[in-house]
């Protein structure tokens, strides 16, 4: 054994500096301080303990899928090594702390708080588990090193336990990440009694937690799922299709009910992911189908809520007193009409000039918004006040629970319309542009026309979901419409899949909803976007949810498929 | 004869057109308009004009950064505002320690040295890092992929520099021996912190330049930019050549950042590098990207257009509070550029081939 | 038999460099022709400048009767030319129908609204479409691998499945860039009977750039010779292997008996 920790000491140092690198990053940004806030477990095991070991854990799967060969004791012990071998940087940075800042004085020429404000006393006191220089850092070390065991056992354990392992701890942090919904909607379902005995503090008593683990664990270990599966697959083709439909309905009204499940705060969340749907699915058309990089997406977003504004509002800048039904075809239509005038320009220009361009343009227009100059139109800083909220026979929407299923309808209408010209010509049009411009203009198709209906259809849901944000918040203001909202709705529909309309949908509940629903996310939302950006270009550029591609051929042989097809190649 | 015409008439050419026109037009009125009003002195002009210079000074220095990293990997670093804001942003710190410690009145050259020194390192590094962990990986991946990875690595950067300092502006230092004094050129006062700033960026241009033409490592970066495979085969260490080709741009990013912070010592933050950026850029475009000289002249041109372009133009054409629109100014060079002439004014087009 | 495609002292020039000088040919309707010449001699930009990817510095090119010089590559497409690639371009992440359907560009007449209402019309051309598409790969000798990813099948049938995308737009005149590019003599000699049956079958007129002489003399039945983009030679099959012009800038001087030889070895 001594022997093949020898031979792959480099392997072990190189990587305990990469573990030891993630973890102080996590650390000097403030992600773990500032997470540890949040509970996930009793009061002992936080967020910021999750974050914490991401960098140990790591590390020791690196481990275990390098020695793959080896035997298991040696990689456990390797594990370890490597895995408390990257607590050294953390431990020097307890010293840097304990010398530069606790016994330092705050008003000398040089404080090292000043410069790196996540360097606190709280950080060490975090890190050192409030046991001092000497144990704490002793502890971190030890503890680290059993992370680092976690992360080999995530590959090494026995493949049957391994998954119910894997499945149960990603579930008792997930309930214990979400405890305050999971507490509301059992609130909303069963009464306070079951959420009281389950959850304490906003975060998972410990015994619910090992129950629920033990729960999971069973489900995984018995092969519950799969049994399921494979009852689904036994069943006849009659049956499958009730059974599609059964699950079509829950569905339905599941997205029904759901904001009277979560509460009102969470629909606003609910609200804001719907939003953001809509904008993906228009961006998707822009820059999935037809491959064309537009970082001014906001621009469109913010004439739809002008438009809306200016034309429903009752205060000092209205021009006329349309309703929000009325008005709506107005904003939608300006959209267009600017999407229309600011595609033309471009339609010569290659991808990354494009990308520019549209980001100068979105500069652009919330400067102009902005300014003195048009002030007399939109505001300018003061934006747009008293933006009134749409009715519906008489019924002012001033819930967010109305809004929500209001922008439920904005989006299913834009997944519709999307679909239906994804499968026409015009898709296809788009996807040959998307991937090679000349080859798809040799073959009949007018670019001009083409990107200039991609540019217009992704502004009109842009638009859409612009008119309705106005109308929702009753006032708009130039801020609210910068580059980072274009740079969230790209990478929700990177993260989801390009060109990908279910991506669309968990793109933004991934990046949308978490930071709306925990308000520690927030401040790093946009950190954790930068870096899904790479993460996914490098790793997964496919997204997690790939478009996938039709059978068209052979339309109702799908089974049939392979065999014909290795018949015909030989 | 008519058919054949209307065949080959384009619509999208005839509206360029048109719109290129209307530009022209708008400008020579407000041009005309503007000093016919007499509103500024020829005094107040040249202080615009020598602030324009320092600012475009910065620009061009950042400018080079886009403009090495284009001529070699033919990609946008859209995170490269970021690694200038990156020594700015550390350097503040340093720089208000060796005020508060009284050295940075004592000994200001030395001080500010120190402070080229860090920002350049931290930014180099940076830059390196970048390009090793989110470009290195995407080498010879759609054109669009290492764009979005380049703009997933300038909000990285961003917000991870936010974590590390925070969120609140810090400023530089007023340097006591440049504080208020005035140099009398022709009858016309101009602040000594401006041609400080300008006189440093040219010199650092200008080793640049003989960097480039004259050192070993130059003429690698030149080898790997006309063609990587033909550099390869000539045994020049390609990867380790772009590294240092980021190394470089990133030095110059950094050292700007100390320039911007003698020149304009407020606003120092972690999203300072976003709008530099984007102009820097357009400095980069004006000159024609992947041209070394084309950078600096088209950083100083859009410092200069920039400083004078919204009092000269656009207040002729009657809009109140331009100096709100500066930054839109820019942004419509930028535009105007891109759109109408991509090869910059120098004119070097990179060839495209159709097919 | 008429002459379909005509071209007037066309002339293509990169700044200094002449790539095409002053080409004329006369491609008859119905015809197999190919234009040949060494590496480098401008062959694949005289076809960019017939199907508009390049606009020819000086010169007419009719086509059917128009004036297509300096029209966009959409147009030219529309009045019935088509053309592959020397090095395959096809919509790599989409099906081989789907490739097909795109280029059925030209024939496809609805609009983009019917296709959200899913009217009766675009119901209807949408399934013709489908239906013609899966008749062109199985034209091709494709059929089965129709849902597959374009960038998934194997090299010989990429090169298929581009023709088939190219016969799509229904084309009078097909522009075939190097067809047998990559190819062992088997496939070589299949390629060739299929091109014989588009013509024969589809009456299409079809426009060869080859290098493969065994491919051009035993299937063309006239031939242009370029050279550093001027025309050294035109004739038939047996003409040009006689033309010592062309000899030379194939060889060089003193080498004609080779070529001779390889075009034997077809005859034979």
């Amino acid at each position: 054994m001594i022997k093949t920790l020898q031979e792959n000491f480099q392997k072990i140092q190189k990587f305990a500096l990469l573990g030891g690198i993630v973890a102080i990053y996590l650390v000097a940004v403030g992600m773990v301080e500032t997470f540890a806030q949040r509970n996930l477990i009793g009061t002992s095991l936080s967020l910021g303990h999750a974050f914490l070991v991401l960098g140990p854990i790591g590390v020791g799967i690196l481990i275990a899928q390098a020695m793959k060969e080896s035997e298991t004791k040696s990689i456990y012990v390797a594990g370890f090594l490597a895995g408390a071998l990257s607590s050294v940087s953390l431990i020097l940075f307890n010293i840097v702390i304990q010398i530069f800042v606790i016994q330092a004085d705050p008003d000398a020429v040089f404080y090292l708080r000043n410069m790196f404000v996540s360097f606190t006393p709280t950080a060490f006191e975090f890190l050192t588990f409030g046991q001092g220089m000497v144990l704490g850092n002793i502890l971190l070390f030890l503890f680290f090193g059993l992370m680092g065991m976690l992360g080999v056992s995530f590959l090494r354990f026995p493949d049957k336990i391994r998954r119910g392992w894997i499945n149960s701890l990603i579930w008792v942090l997930a309930v214990g990440l979400f405890s305050e919904n999971v507490a509301q909607i059992l609130r909303e379902l069963f009464g306070p009694g079951l959420g009281k005995i389950i959850f304490s503090n906003k975060s998972m008593n410990p015994v619910a937690a090992i129950i629920l683990f033990a729960v999971v664990f069973a489900f995984s270990y018995f092969g519950l799922k799969k049994e399921a599966s494979d009852k689904w697959a036994a069943m006849p083709e009659e049956k499958q299709k009730k059974g599609r439909v059964f699950i079509i309905i829950m569905a339905i009204l599941f997205v029904a009910i759901l904001p009277w499940l979560v509460g009102l705060f969470l629909s606003q969340a609910l609200f804001i992911i719907g939003m953001y749907v809509m904008m993906g699915l228009g961006l998707n058309i822009v820059v999935g189908y037809a491959g064309l990089l537009d970082l001014g997406y906001v621009a469109f977003f913010a004439f739809g809520a002008y438009t809306m504004g200016i034309l429903t509002t009752t205060g000092a800048l209205g021009r006329s007193d349309l309703n929000f039904w009325m008005a709506l075809p107005f904003a939608m239509l300006i959209g267009v009409l600017w999407g229309l005038l600011l595609g033309f320009p471009v339609l010569r220009m290659r991808g990354d000039y494009l990308a520019i361009v549209t980001l100068g343009f979105g500069e652009i227009i919330r400067i102009l918004a902005l300014s003195n100059w048009l002030a007399p139109f939109g505001g300018g800083a003061q934006g747009i006040l008293h933006i009134p909220q749409p009715e519906f026979f008489g019924l002012s929407m001033n819930s967010p629970q109305a809004m929500y299923y209001l922008v439920v309808l904005g989006a299913v209408l834009a997944a519709f319309v999307t679909i239906r010209l994804r499968d026409s010509r015009l898709g296809r049009q788009w996807m040959a542009m998307r991937e090679d411009e000349d080859v798809a203009e040799a073959m009949g198709i007018n670019l001009i026309q083409t990107k200039l209906l991609a540019f217009s259809i992704g502004a009109a849901f842009s638009a859409l979901a612009g008119a309705i944000f106005a109308a929702r918040l009753g006032n708009i203001f130039p801020h609210s419409f910068n580059i980072l909202i274009s740079i969230n709705a790209l990478a929700l529909i990177i993260v989801g899949g390009l060109g990908s309309i279910p991506g669309v949908v968990v793109g933004a509940i991934i990046l949308i909803g978490l930071p709306e629903m925990l308000r520690e996310f927030a401040e790093y939302r946009l950190l954790m976007y930068g870096m899904l950006l790479i993460i996914m270009m490098i790793v997964k550029p496919d997204g997690f949810m790939p478009e996938a591609r039709r059978s068209q051929e052979l339309r109702d042989e799908k089974d049939t498929l392979p065999k014909q097809a290795a018949g015909t190649e030989g | 004869m008519l058919k054949q015409f209307l065949d080959r008439f384009s619509w999208v050419d005839f509206f360029m057109r048109l719109l290129q026109v209307a530009a022209v037009i708008v400008i020579i009125v407000g041009i005309f308009n503007s000093l016919g009003a007499t509103k500024y002195t020829s005094g107040q002009w040249v202080t615009l004009v020598f602030a324009g210079l320092a600012q475009g000074s910065i620009y061009a220095l950042i400018a080079l950064g886009y403009t090495l990293v284009y001529g070699i990997l033919l990609m946008i670093n859209f995170a490269h505002g970021d690694v200038y804001m990156a020594g700015a942003f550390t350097a503040v710190f340093l720089a208000n320690s060796l005020a508060a410690s009284g050295f940075l009145g004592a000994q200001p050259v030395i001080s500010v040295l120190l402070l080229i020194l860090l920002a350049a390192s931290v930014s180099m590094v940076l830059n390196v890092v970048v390009e090793r962990v989110a470009y290195r990986p995407l080498r010879g991946a759609p054109r669009l992929v290492p764009l979005i990875t380049a703009i997933g690595a300038s909000f990285t950067i961003e917000y991870t520099f936010r974590g590390l300092y925070g969120a609140e502006f810090q400023s530089y230092p007023i340097i006591p021996a440049l504080d208020g004094q005035f140099l009398t050129l022709a009858g016309f006062e101009i602040p000594w912190t401006q041609i400080v700033v300008l006189v440093a960026a040219i010199l650092l241009m200008v080793s640049l330049y003989f960097f480039i033409e004259r050192t070993k490592i130059g003429k690698a970066m030149r080898a790997v930019s006309e063609d990587k495979e033909v550099a390869r085969l000539m045994g020049i260490d390609v990867d380790k050549t772009i590294m240092i080709t980021f190394a470089v741009g990133g030095a110059l990013a950094g050292a700007a950042g100390v320039f911007n912070g003698i020149f304009r010592p407020q606003g120092v933050f972690f999203f300072m590098g976003f709008i530099p950026g984007i102009k820097a850029f357009t400095a980069a475009v004006l000159g024609g990207i992947g041209n070394i000289p084309g950078a600096m002249v088209g950083g100083l041109f859009l410092g200069v257009f920039e400083a004078i372009g919204p009092n000269l133009i656009l207040e002729g054409l009657g809009i109140p509070a331009v100096n709100q629109l500066r930054d839109a100014f820019a942004f419509t060079i930028l535009v105007l550029i891109l759109i109408f002439r991509p090869q910059g004014i120098f004119g070097e087009r990179l060839a495209e081939k159709k097919a | 038999m008429g002459v379909i495609l005509k071209t007037k002292n066309v002339t293509k020039r990169f700044g200094g460099l002449i790539a095409v000088d002053k080409f004329e040919i006369d491609v008859q309707e119905n015809s197999i022709s190919s234009v040949i010449g060494p590496n480098g001699a401008g062959k694949t930009t005289f076809f960019n400048c017939i199907t508009g990817f390049y606009k020819p510095t000086e010169g007419k090119i009719i086509f059917d009767g128009h004036y297509i010089q300096g029209l966009t590559t959409d147009r030219i497409t529309n009045l019935g030319i088509s053309r592959t690639y020397q090095n395959i371009r096809l919509f790599s992440k989409m099906t081989a129908i789907e490739n097909i359907l795109v280029g059925q560009h030209p024939h496809l007449k609805t609009f983009w609204f019917e296709a959200i209402i899913k009217n009766k019309r675009f119901l209807k051309e949408e399934e013709d479409a489908l239906q013609e598409a899966i008749r062109l790969l199985s034209f091709v000798g494709l059929s089965g691998l129709g849902d597959q990813v374009a960038h998934n099948l194997p090299y010989g049938a990429q090169r298929r499945l581009e023709i088939a995308r190219a016969l799509a737009s229904k084309p009078k005149l097909l522009l075939l860039d190097e067809p047998t590019a990559g190819m062992n003599p088997n496939e070589s000699r299949d390629l060739m009977n299929f091109i014989r049956r588009l013509r024969d079958e589809l009456e299409i007129t079809i426009l060869l750039i080859e290098h493969d002489m065994k491919v051009v003399m035993g299937i063309s039945e006239e031939i242009w010779v370029m050279d550093f983009g001027q025309k050294i030679a035109e004739g038939t099959p047996l003409e040009i292997q006689r033309n010592p012009r062309v000899i030379e800038a194939y060889l060089g001087r003193g080498a004609a008996s080779g070529l001779n030889l390889e075009a034997k070895g077809v005859e034979a």
